[in-house]
């Protein structure tokens, strides 16, 4: 399907509607600019659904507006009483035909994606990864199951590889949506699992989003996808599963942060390679992108946060001010510190000033 | 009887006449009234959410209270604002165009309106009472069953009790197109508002239930510890979601059909022509009703429920698109060789045209189920559903309000301020939500409470609350309009339009009490209009001068309705304090005690006798 659809874009009208959209948005957030399997083969579906109705609406236009110019009422000609039509059945049957036909153009590409998308057809085989994927209130948490690895807030995937996400909620019902590479699936509490496929055609750290209502904090969910090479990855992989928790910080402060938080917050926590449930695992947490999904990674905000969570992430499940600004600041040397890998490290989400 | 007579009897008795009317023509005051003070509600609602989104990090509200407005804009805008105006102008007009002197059940219509009135009072008392709904007017459980507080209580009770009253009257509409049809007016010959209507009406009989239903399960679910939606006790979240949109999308329907209706009727007589296709476009109504049915999982596109699934809803919804299509072109037609005459109805009628076709496109692209997995919960479907709601709903009720303001009021609204609020709504509307459709795609999540720096959508927001803001503007102009309209103009005739088609252009604006002093005799479609091109005056009768049998004013519509709006709130704090089951048994006694005096008590309504409609033929009642 991907060959035939392909084609089309060359044609004159494609070429200039893909020029349009594809000046909407900013890379790697922006479902406009596709950047992975699912997403471009969406971006095209779209592509042929707006051709098609931008030549529904020219034709509508185009009578509605010789309508419009022609038939006026005129001066004087207010006692003129028109022909009183009952209809026409030649062109009934024509309005109704043709937009039959075009409504079928349009219905065989959308089953042949929707069945390409649900299609689970490799999973489990050797070599492919599964991912477990939780949305909770409001942060995410990714299960690498058979590396026995455990993170949160930011998956990294191999690049042109197919990775299978097992998708599941634990409080209220989530969406995770990552336009630039996938569309979205729910994330559901209970029985029903989820299963969808990311597959990043280049390497980048791409914008995720939860796009179902989830509470206060919705707006505030997001999450990473960070694509590296699969040597990269591979190499993420090793890196992660050595990360051990006991081991020693080098500072004085982050040492003390250390007993603290084993002491404050290991009862929602985690380091390593256990998956934590009610709070983040934080074993790579110097590697993030963001803290909590939205601050700019310094001292100064890690220590807001750890103290006035409910201020920044309004209804979150963090209890404020558990430990004072002091400790906090220790705990805060101590995350900073966990610096486990280098993967990814090069790659930048691009911002814009606006 | 004229407001200009009600008015010399004092405000006591005019507030006392309206509590109790059974009148379909007051009951149509009562909820063009209170839609309408519902519809500046949710306005509100939705100017406090665009400032909110004017720029990235705002924080003009807070998160929670977001919520709450979003939550509180939809849930009015839908079931307080848009249903209520439509059954403003149905109960206005149905009666009317189809020659009968009220609906089947006067009693019922006014039960109806209470009902809604005080439902939409509880759910809005929520404000005050320690904050409103917040998971959305959709309401998904389990954010719904686990949001604390009370605000989704009072969701649940107060779309129940108006629910309730939104049902009764679907089914009063029904039996009476079936049942008080002039002799002569048969089906193929109802015009096409009444059809639509009819057609809605069998839509809310059979939609709303599912509603009720959903609604019991999270009221049995939040006050008394049931599980259906509770995964940890072995319920299933997602049942939720299906028993709303059966009930949900039909109701999208049930918004937009009367509109298409009305849209109908305008075109054709502001075209002076029949409309094209009569029977095509009745034939499309009853089709789109029925698809509408059969499409409701097309909003869960990605909760999973596999390709099969999706791919079955997928090309059912983007069936609908073929009669819509037959819809759009008949309306092109009708004015095709017609003379088309440009007033504030028609413009607005016009401008629904390009509208609507875009939001309905933008649904058959939204119906290609593998493509909504970028749509869905973005500012894309934001911006299509305002397009048919605001372009369609809001457009045709501007359009109705217009044209059939004259037989409500007895004044043809100015036509200059009309045209002078057209034009800022209209930009304001298109401003505000086409940017929408890009704004989602480029990645901005519907319901987000606030946008971030640095992601390309902040251009696109405060354009689309520029818009926003003209949109306001085009309101009050039309409200002026209003007031301007009740001091200024003069009174209107009955076929103020002179091109009138339908039965209610044939007698006074606004009509009698009893509306037709004889039943007319239809000879055709158009009945007015067969009639002046056979050069008579008005219509023929179908019976000669007698005594007209009236229905009895009632307050107890008004009781029943407040005894459940009582009974709400004991249903809602009982669970904080058993003592509050005080109001719940007051407030049941006091509707079943109304219910069983109604059924006791004989009512058998009463006369106008023939010599008192003698006196108001003289007066110039008759023809």
């Amino acid at each position: 399907m991907r060959g035939w659809m392909g084609k089309f874009r060359s044609l004159f009208l494609f070429g200039a509607l893909t020029m349009l959209l594809t000046g909407c948005g900013i890379e790697n957030i922006s479902a406009l600019k596709p950047k992975g399997y699912g997403s471009e083969l969406l971006f095209d579906l779209m592509l042929i659904s707006i051709a098609i109705m931008i030549f529904v609406f020219v034709i509508v236009m185009a009578i509605y507006a010789f309508v419009l110019l022609r038939y006026r009422e005129k001066k004087g000609q207010e006692h003129i009483v028109p022909k009183q039509t009952e209809g026409n059945k030649a062109l009934e049957v024509i309005w109704t035909v043709i937009p039959i036909i075009l409504l079928l153009v349009l219905a065989i590409p959308t089953v042949q994606a929707t069945f390409d998308l649900a299609d689970q057809s490799t999973q489990g085989d050797e070599g492919v990864l599964t991912v477990d994927v939780t949305g909770n209130q409001y942060w995410w948490q990714f299960d690498y199951a058979d590396q026995e690895i455990s993170t949160s807030q930011e998956i990294y995937i191999p690049t042109n590889e197919r990775v299978y996400l097992n998708m599941k909620a634990s409080d209220v019902i989530h969406s995770f949506w990552v336009p630039a590479i996938a569309g979205k699936m729910d994330t559901i509490p209970g029985e029903n699992m989820n299963t969808m496929y990311l597959e990043a055609y280049e390497e980048g750290v791409y914008e995720g989003f939860c796009a179902e209502l989830c509470g206060p904090s919705h707006s505030l969910m997001y999450f990473k996808v960070i694509a590296v090479s699969p040597e990269e990855f591979d190499q993420w992989v090793e890196d992660m599963q050595n990360i051990d928790p006991e081991a020693t910080p080098e500072t004085q402060t982050a040492q003390t942060g250390q007993e603290l938080f084993n002491n404050n917050c290991m009862s929602c926590h985690a380091i390593g390679g256990a998956s934590a449930g009610v709070g983040p695992n934080l074993g790579n947490f110097a590697n993030r992108e963001k803290i909590a999904g939205i601050l700019q990674p310094s001292k100064e905000n890690l220590v807001d946060w750890i103290v006035h969570p409910d201020e920044i992430k309004p209804g979150n499940q963090m209890p404020a001010e558990l430990v004072s600004e002091e400790d906090a600041a220790k705990i805060a040397d101590y995350l900073l510190e966990l610096d486990h890998s280098d993967v990814g490290n090069d790659l930048e989400m691009q911002s814009v000033e606006e | 009887m004229s407001t200009a007579v009600a008015q010399k009897r004092g405000l006591g008795a005019v507030i006392w006449d309206y509590l109790t009317t059974v009148d379909h023509k007051k009951i149509a005051h009562l909820y063009l009234v209170s839609g309408g003070l519902f519809f500046l509600i949710g306005g509100l609602e939705a100017m406090i959410i665009r400032i909110q989104l004017m720029k990235p990090d705002n924080d003009f509200i807070s998160a929670g209270l977001y919520n709450e407005m979003i939550t509180m804009h939809g849930t009015t805008m839908i079931f307080l604002a848009a249903m209520p105006l439509i059954f403003a102008i149905m109960n206005a007009v149905v009666p009317l165009q189809i020659g009968a002197r009220d609906v089947a059940f006067p009693f019922l219509n006014s039960l109806g309106f209470w009902l809604f009135l005080f439902g939409g009072l509880l759910l809005n008392v929520s404000w005050f009472t320690g904050g409103a709904p917040d998971a959305g007017w959709t309401n998904y459980a389990p954010l719904s069953t686990t949001s604390p507080g009370h605000g989704v209580d009072y969701y649940v009770m107060g779309l129940q009790i108006s629910g309730a009253g939104t049902l009764i009257g679907g089914i009063n509409f029904l039996v009476t197109i079936v049942n008080m049809r002039a002799p002569g007016m048969t089906y193929m010959r109802m015009p096409l508002f009444t059809w639509s209507v009819f057609v809605t009406s069998t839509l809310i009989l059979f939609a709303f239930p599912a509603l009720t239903v959903g609604l019991f399960l999270m009221m049995f679910d939040r006050m008394f510890g049931s599980a259906f939606f509770d995964v940890g006790l072995g319920g299933n979240a997602i049942i939720w979601e299906h028993l709303f949109w059966i009930f949900g999308h039909p109701e999208v329907y049930i918004l937009i059909l009367p509109l298409f209706g009305a849209f109908s009727d305008i075109f054709s007589t502001f075209s002076k022509k029949r409309l094209f296709g009569y029977s095509a476009m009745v034939f499309a109504t009853v089709l789109i009703g029925f698809l509408g049915f059969m499409v409701w999982a097309h909003h869960m596109f990605t909760v999973g429920m596999g390709p099969i699934a999706n791919s079955i809803f997928a090309v059912a919804t983007m069936a609908i698109a073929v009669p819509t299509g037959i819809k759009i072109f008949n309306w092109l037609f009708t004015m095709w060789g017609g003379q088309i005459r440009m007033t504030a109805a028609m413009l607005w009628s016009i401008a629904f045209i390009p509208s609507f076709t875009i939001g309905g496109m933008t649904g058959v692209m939204l119906a290609a189920a593998a493509a909504d997995f970028q749509y869905h919960d973005t500012y894309f479907v934001v911006g299509h559903f305002h397009y048919v709601i605001v372009g369609g709903v809001a457009f045709g009720l501007f359009a109705s309000l217009h044209y059939w303001w004259p037989k409500m009021f007895g004044k043809v609204l100015n036509e200059k301020l009309g045209k002078l609020a057209f034009w800022p709504f209209f930009i304001g509307f298109h401003l505000t939500f086409f940017i929408q459709h890009f704004l989602g795609l480029m990645g901005m999540p519907r319901r987000y409470w606030v946008f971030l720096e640095g992601q390309g959508l902040a251009t696109g927001n405060l354009i689309s609350t520029i818009g926003a803001f003209l949109m306001a503007i085009g309101t009050i102009i039309f409200l002026i309009n209003i007031v301007y309209t009740a001091v200024k103009e003069k009174k209107a005739d009955a076929d103020p339009w002179e091109h009138g088609r339908t039965l209610e252009w044939a007698i006074p604006s606004p009509p009698p009490h009893y509306n037709f002093v004889q039943t007319p005799l239809v000879r055709g479609l158009d009945p007015l209009w067969v009639e002046k091109m056979d050069g008579k005056e008005g219509m023929t009768p179908a019976e000669p001068l007698g005594d007209i049998h009236m229905p009895n004013a009632s307050i107890l519509p008004f009781t029943i309705s407040l005894g459940t709006f009582i009974a709400g709130f004991g249903f809602i704090y009982q669970v904080d304090d058993p003592i509050w089951l005080i109001a719940v048994f007051a407030g049941m006694g006091l509707t079943l005690g109304s219910m069983l005096t109604r059924s006791l008590k004989d009512d058998l309504g009463h006369h106008i006798h023939k010599e008192e409609l003698e006196e108001d033929i003289k007066k110039g009642v008759g023809k």
